[in-house]
Parts: C-alpha cells; structure tokens; sequence
C-alpha cells in the first residue's frame, strides 16, 4: 500500500488544467501543419495559418488558446495499492479545477442546475472516469471540453443489421450536419459498441490518442482511413469556409456489446484538441 | 484570401451592401459582445417595450465570451460562439436596428431572412484563435448585465479585428458555396 496526500493531487490538478489550456501537444501542431500545406482553399490555408500563429500566441503568453476553456474532464487510472489520505480524492480534484481555473484566467464555464443556469462560478464540478488498475501509481489526464464541439456530438442505438455501412452513414452526417459549428478541422471520434454510456465513453477516451495515430486492429484502422478520407471530400474546409481540411483525424474505439445492440458514438474535438497527463 | 476590407463601425446600409460572401474584412471601431443569456434579456427588454441598455443602432454584436483578463490586459482570450443559439432571438435585435453579429456556423431563415429585409451582414470568426483575436481588443468595459459574468454586455474598442463575411445581405451564403466548391 502507497500513501499518496490528496493535497498532491490537488496540486497535480491545478497545474494541468492551465497547461492543457496554454500549451498546445505537438502532434496536433505538426498535423496542423501538414493541413495548411495540403490545403486546397486559400481562405483554408489562410485560417490554418491563423490558427497556428494562435497556438504560439496562446503558448508565449500562457494564455487560453480557446476562451471557452471547457469543462474540466478527467480520466483517472487508480493503482489500487493506492490510499489517499488527507481528504477526499473527488473533492481534492474538483479543487484543483477550481485553483487552476481561478489563478490561470481561465474562463468559468458551468451552471449548476441546467434548468436553471446559475454559473457555479469555479467551474466545478469536473467529470472524472476513474479505472481501478493494478499497481500503486494514480495516473491523471484533463481533457478540457468545450461546448461548441460537446454539442454536435451523439450516440445513436443502431441496428446490428445497420452493420460498418451504418457507421460510415451515421459518422459522415454527423459531421456534415454540423458544419462550422464545432471550429473544423475537428478530430472525430467514434466509439462502436458497448452499452449506452460505455460507447460515448469510448468515443471521449479516442481523442486521448496522438491525433492521426491508428487502431491497433487494421480493420479498423483501415476504417479511420476511410472515413476521414470520405470527410474531407465533404468540403466544409477550416471553420466551415471550404476546403480540403474538415478533419485531422478519425480516432475509432470499440468494446463488445450485447446480441441485440449496436451502439455507435460521435465525439466531435475541436483543432484545440487539449489533454495533459500527470503520473503521481 | 482576397485582400482584406477595412470597416470602421457603426455600419450604415451602404456599406452593408458592399459586403460580399468570402470578403475577408478587418474590423475597427467599437462592437459589443452578447450570447445566449444576454440575448434573452435584450429581447425580454424590447418586447416589454422598454429601452436597452445598450444603443444597438448601426452596431455589430460578437458573440463571445472571453476569458478573465490577466493584469494589465485590457481582456482574455475572446473567440466566437456558436450562432445559432442566438437565433431565435437575432431578428427582432436586427429588426431594431443591429447592422452586424460575428459568430460561428450556420444561421437559420428568419435570421437571414431578416438580414435581407434590414440590411445586416453575419461575419465568421475563426472559432479556437482566441488568444490571436485578444489581440485585437484594445479596452473592453462590461456595460450590462454584469453578474452574467462571461456572458455579460462589453464595449470593446477593436484594431484590424479579422473575420469573413458568411452571410451578406444578398442572401449569400459563404458556407453553402465553400462547401459546393470544394466537395468531391
């Protein structure tokens, strides 16, 4: 059994949260790059190059690259010969949210009742995913969300006979229907299976991955391929102003699912496509 | 990318109806952020029959909530929202006299509708460039509904602030056009 101080955690948290909203990971940066090069549209190619020159602005002076800073989600790999002492964990991560959101300017996002939508002002409380996993290490990653990319995501609860055709359908509307809504390029990630929640889950955990990486399963990733190639043939182009560059990847995640289901989840990522992770 | 227009604001229907889907324009002068709860209020406000709180006559409102200013900022990080939560309540704001939103995505028919009735343009911010369009923002001062927090009424003084004209008043659409012109 390894002690861990909750009092780190909160440490742990609040650091991670202005980082994911300062500094921009590097696979989406070269990704990025190699769109504006490709880029057929000179408004795309011009918009690509705008939002480069944002994510070095965003990275010098430690400012948000997307004022909607999100809604801090965590995904926790919890050792379980792991025991906090201190205090509570869940509160000890949402205090980290509310530090990191209060010292590093960062726009508070969330109402507490969704009906009757009163700003929590702390941007509290956070999601957390927690696995039970072996070993004695607490592994932390914020994925802050936005809301306009959030809101053009979906889970629809398809008919097995619906089959790989159904999912190349449901994804390529998806992404069609929500035009510039959710600030292309996006990554798009897809969850197949699962239950209800557990395929949205799935969906959410893809965009974890470096963008553009594949599935280790080549049906799938030959899937990825396809499907990315078949959404930048849409021609929605960066923010929805034509052009080649509508993705910079489809990420896939699947888990199996019961004989009478075939759940399938969109999660669309905005280019400001944020996670950071901590080991503890 | 065409060369850019400068506008200054308040926008008359003249210089409206000079604006062009696709025109890349650089925009100087004062505009007001506004989303979804203030919207509501403004409405709420003129069909009550009273007056705003704010002058909207001849002016542009950027759908935006910024991010907290750090000291000696004049404001955050500030990229558009998604407009089409302002829908419902845009052609009424257009209808008394608003010339101009920036914003993201698609707009629906009452709303371009009421654009060609008045004379208004929809320009496109790049949604995610935040800290890029901070830059733009010289002096910013909430001036309605401040406990709104984010969401409150600001005035901000703009230089060269970049967008793209996605709904002119000619009933063009930027991106419906892109979009045939690049899809395979």
């Amino acid at each position: 059994m390894r002690e861990v101080d909750v009092n780190t955690v909160t440490e742990a948290v609040k650091k991670l949260c202005m980082d994911a909203n300062y500094f921009l990971d590097d696979d989406v940066i070269k990704r990025l790059e190699e769109c504006q090069k490709q880029e057929e549209s000179p408004t795309g190619k011009e918009v690509l190059g705008k939002i480069l020159e944002n994510a070095k602005i965003a990275k010098e002076d430690k400012a948000p690259a997307c004022q909607d800073t999100g809604f801090a989600v965590f995904f926790v790999e919890l050792g379980q010969d792991v025991h906090f002492t201190g205090g509570d964990f869940v509160e000890a991560v949402n205090e980290g949210v509310r530090q990191g959101y209060e010292e590093g300017y960062l726009r508070k996002s969330i109402v507490g009742d969704p009906i009757e939508r009163k700003n929590t002002g702390d941007n509290t409380p956070c999601v957390i995913h927690t696995d039970i996993v072996p070993g004695d290490k607490v592994k932390i990653t914020v994925a802050p969300k936005g809301g306009g990319s959030e809101n053009m995501s979906e889970v629809k609860m398809m008919a097995p006979a619906a089959g790989v055709d159904g999912v190349r359908e449901f994804v390529i509307d998806r992404v069609k229907r929500s035009g510039a809504n959710p600030c292309p390029p996006v990554i798009v990630g897809v969850g197949i299976g699962g239950t209800f929640e557990k395929c949205a889950e799935i969906a959410k955990r893809s965009l974890l991955r470096p963008v553009g990486s594949k599935h280790p399963n080549s049906f799938y990733a030959n899937l990825e391929e396809e499907l990315l190639e078949k959404i930048n043939n849409l021609g929605i182009g960066p923010q929805g102003f034509g052009g080649r560059c509508t993705a910079l990847a489809v990420h896939i995640e699947v888990y199996p699912c019961h004989i009478a289901s075939f759940p399938v989840a969109v999660n669309m990522q905005c280019h400001v496509a944020r996670h950071k992770e901590v080991t503890l | 990318m065409s060369e850019p227009k400068i506008i200054k604001t308040p926008l008359t229907d003249e210089m409206v109806e000079d604006l062009r889907i696709g025109d890349s324009v650089l925009i100087n002068g004062v505009i007001f952020t506004g989303r979804d709860s203030a919207h509501k209020r403004l409405v709420d406000t003129l069909e009550k029959g009273e007056e705003l709180p704010v002058d909207l006559k001849g002016q542009i409102i950027y759908y935006a909530g910024p991010a907290p200013a750090k000291p000696g900022k004049p404001i955050g990080s500030i990229g558009p929202t998604t407009s089409y939560r302002m829908d419902p309540y845009a052609p009424k704001l257009i209808a008394n006299g608003l010339k101009g939103m920036i914003g993201k995505g698609n707009r629906n028919d009452d709303v371009v509708n009421a654009q060609q009735k008045h004379k208004a343009v929809y320009f496109g911010a790049i949604g995610g460039a935040a800290a890029l369009m901070a830059k733009a923002v010289k002096t910013a001062k909430v001036v309605a509904y401040e406990d709104l927090g984010p969401e409150a009424i600001r005035r901000l003084e703009v230089e060269n602030f970049p967008a793209v004209v996605v709904n002119d008043c000619h009933g063009g659409d930027l991106y419906k056009e892109g979009m045939k012109k690049y899809q395979k």
